[in-house]
């Protein structure tokens, strides 16, 4: 019976390619847009996560995600690397500057300010120059998109050399990383945390987070705890911070929201188009499975041809719309405003449970429909 | 005489909700071996909701239908459709074959619901479609056959499992006269066979004489029964 529920699955071409491109479609469309909101949720903490070396954010206690900064006073960095359990602690700045070429173009830079002795906090990935450049007088490295965004007449690293003024303080590029996209799409600038401090406006106080390691065996968790009772300032772990980050722009934003909505349309145009013409395939197809229950095919036989088809036509349809998500991200790997988005196998899995459902639902609303073909209708003209 | 069929007193109702229409009443019918029976009368009068009966797809209101001494209206759904799979071959007056099947696949659909495989199924088919003419089209799907020879395919597919009973529902009724007498031809030679009896519901009197029995309706009753080719007396069908 399997081989003729294939056979009458794939004899009509036009109905057997709606359906398939209808699951393709309905499974490209949330998988594309499911992996874009989370590559984009995940942009807000990227600025976190890109620095593996700190396994604590010390922060002022009001500060509620990574882009939101209150500085500490310079005095805090002591009272951290005071706290039992720190193996180090470095400062680190973090704020929006405005960088401006000799052209006169204006453009707001992200300025990220990293430890004058240890470099902790810079990009390790280096596509032009190296860690050691920042050292230099009025050194400053671009993100590969910065630099080609501000200098769209060269490729990225052949913006070494070019200047530009930083508050009418003269910077030099001299080095271009490889840093995850910011969720602020503003290209991000790394200098020495002195020369960060130093050339932006002055205010009472510059430093916006403390950096630190925990010490061999120590539970960052613990640490973070700890150094929270001690000095009274919010410690977070890495990871914990990086949610914070992401939570905030979750529910104080309208991003979920307006994704949500696009992702439910897109599971509702989805489900209609393939339990819609999934349900008029089979209703089609009425008057022959009355023609096999007639001569002899039981209900069960007919379930599971029904059943067969809807799988069929599942699997192919989601293994071609998964695919043309993963050419997808794979094809716009290149592109500035896509970088960093990818494919996730938890996206994978949680399309093919929906695709899965939706099936299944079609598949039952036209068991139904087979479970009550009286045979006889074959003998209605 | 070896009977084949033995319906008795059977009613038949259609409706709901207090809306019930009376399409038979109180038939009483036996069906021989190695004939071939029409059922006539205009339309309307209740041939196929007869036939559909006699043939365990439909359950009558009341009465008792016996196949080959199974009491088919007494058969739960699982025995009923095992008993039709068995024992009863049927011709559709649309043909009702599979599109996406070829004719030897079609014919050899009856085979496949009882388990075996549609390879094997076709191959069996295919022999019985060589008898029936059919042998250079039997990798043929049924759009690219006439209706003569859709209707020859029907036919391979009621007989293809050897059943005892075969029931067919106006199978020249979209047929041209000449197509129409090969294939009453071949439901004639099919009935010559003593252990198999079929049934013919038809109003196309130009094939009253491949009958060797008419039996007439008219609004749910029989009207006469004639045990020739002849039109029983008195009745006039159109």
């Amino acid at each position: 019976m399997w081989a003729i529920a294939l056979k009458m699955l794939t004899g009509d071409r036009a109905k057997y390619f709606a359906l398939v491109f209808g699951i393709a479609f309905a499974t490209l469309l949330m998988s594309q847009q499911v992996s874009i909101f989370i590559g984009l949720m995940t942009r807000t903490a990227s600025q976190v996560l890109d620095v593996r070396e700190a396994d604590v954010w010390v922060m002022d206690p009001r500060v509620r995600y990574v882009d939101e900064v209150e500085a500490l006073p310079d005095e805090a960095l002591g009272r951290v690397r005071s706290v039992a359990g720190v193996e180090w602690a470095v400062p680190f700045y973090k704020g929006l500057a405005i960088l401006r070429t000799p052209g006169g173009l204006l453009n707001q830079v992200s300025l990220v300010g990293v430890d004058d002795e240890t470099m902790i906090g810079a990009p390790r990935t280096w596509l032009a120059g190296d860690l050691a450049v920042l050292r230099e007088p009025d050194a400053i490295a671009f993100d590969a998109q910065g630099a080609a965004f501000i200098w769209p007449d060269v490729e990225a690293v052949d913006t070494i050399g070019r200047e530009a003024e930083i508050n009418d303080n003269r910077v030099i590029v001299r080095g271009v990383v490889d840093a995850s996209a910011p969720f602020i799409t503003f290209p991000i600038a790394y200098m020495r945390y002195s020369q960060a401090t130093a050339i932006t406006p002055p205010t009472r106080n510059k430093m916006s987070f403390v950096l630190v390691r925990a010490g061999e065996g120590q539970s960052p968790r613990e640490l973070a705890q700890r150094i929270e009772a001690e000095t009274g300032l919010q410690a977070l772990t890495r990871i914990d911070f990086a949610w914070r980050s992401v939570t905030y722009y979750l529910t104080r934003t309208g991003i979920p929201v307006n994704f949500g909505i696009t992702i439910a349309l897109a599971v509702i145009v989805g489900a209609a188009i393939t339990a819609q013409t999934f349900y008029l395939f089979v209703v089609e197809n009425l008057k022959q499975f009355g023609a096999l229950k007639a001569i002899g095919a039981t209900n069960g036989q007919i379930a599971l041809m029904v059943l067969l088809q809807a799988a069929v036509v599942g699997a192919i349809g989601y293994g071609l719309g998964i695919g043309v998500c993963a050419l997808f991200f794979q094809i716009s790997d290149d592109v500035p405003a896509l970088e960093g988005f990818v494919l996730r196998w938890q996206v994978l899995w949680g399309t093919a449970a929906v695709v899965g459902v939706i099936i299944m639902i079609a598949s039952l609303g036209s068991l139904l429909k087979v479970f009550r073909v009286d045979p006889a209708i074959v003998f209605r003209g | 005489m070896n009977v084949a069929v033995q319906a008795s007193n059977i009613d038949m109702e259609f409706g709901a909700n207090g809306v019930r229409s009376q399409v038979l009443f109180g038939v009483d019918l036996q069906i021989e071996m190695g004939k071939l029976t029409m059922l006539v009368g205009p339309s309307g009068c209740g041939k196929t909701t007869l036939l559909s009966i006699l043939s365990g797809t439909l359950t009558p209101t009341r009465g008792d239908v016996d196949v080959m001494g199974g009491r088919i209206t007494s058969m739960k759904d699982r025995q009923n459709v095992e008993f039709r799979r068995e024992r009863i071959g049927f011709i559709f007056q649309q043909y009702n074959l599979l599109p996406a099947l070829t004719a030897a696949e079609n014919a050899g659909a009856p085979l496949v619901t009882a388990g075996m495989k549609l390879k094997d199924a076709a191959e069996r088919a295919r022999v019985v479609l060589e008898t029936l003419g059919m042998g250079p089209h039997v990798n043929k799907l049924p759009r690219q056959l006439s209706g003569g020879q859709q209707q020859r395919v029907a036919i391979a597919r009621a007989i293809v499992h050897e059943p005892a009973l075969v029931v067919c529902d106006e199978p020249t009724a979209a047929l041209d006269a000449d197509t129409g007498r090969q294939v009453m031809a071949l439901l004639k030679d099919a009935s010559a066979d003593p252990n198999r009896a079929v049934l013919v519901v038809t109003h196309d009197n130009r094939i009253y004489h491949y009958a060797d029995r008419i039996i007439a309706m008219e609004d749910g009753r029989i009207v006469g029964d004639s045990a020739n080719n002849t039109l029983p007396e008195g009745i006039h069908v159109h």
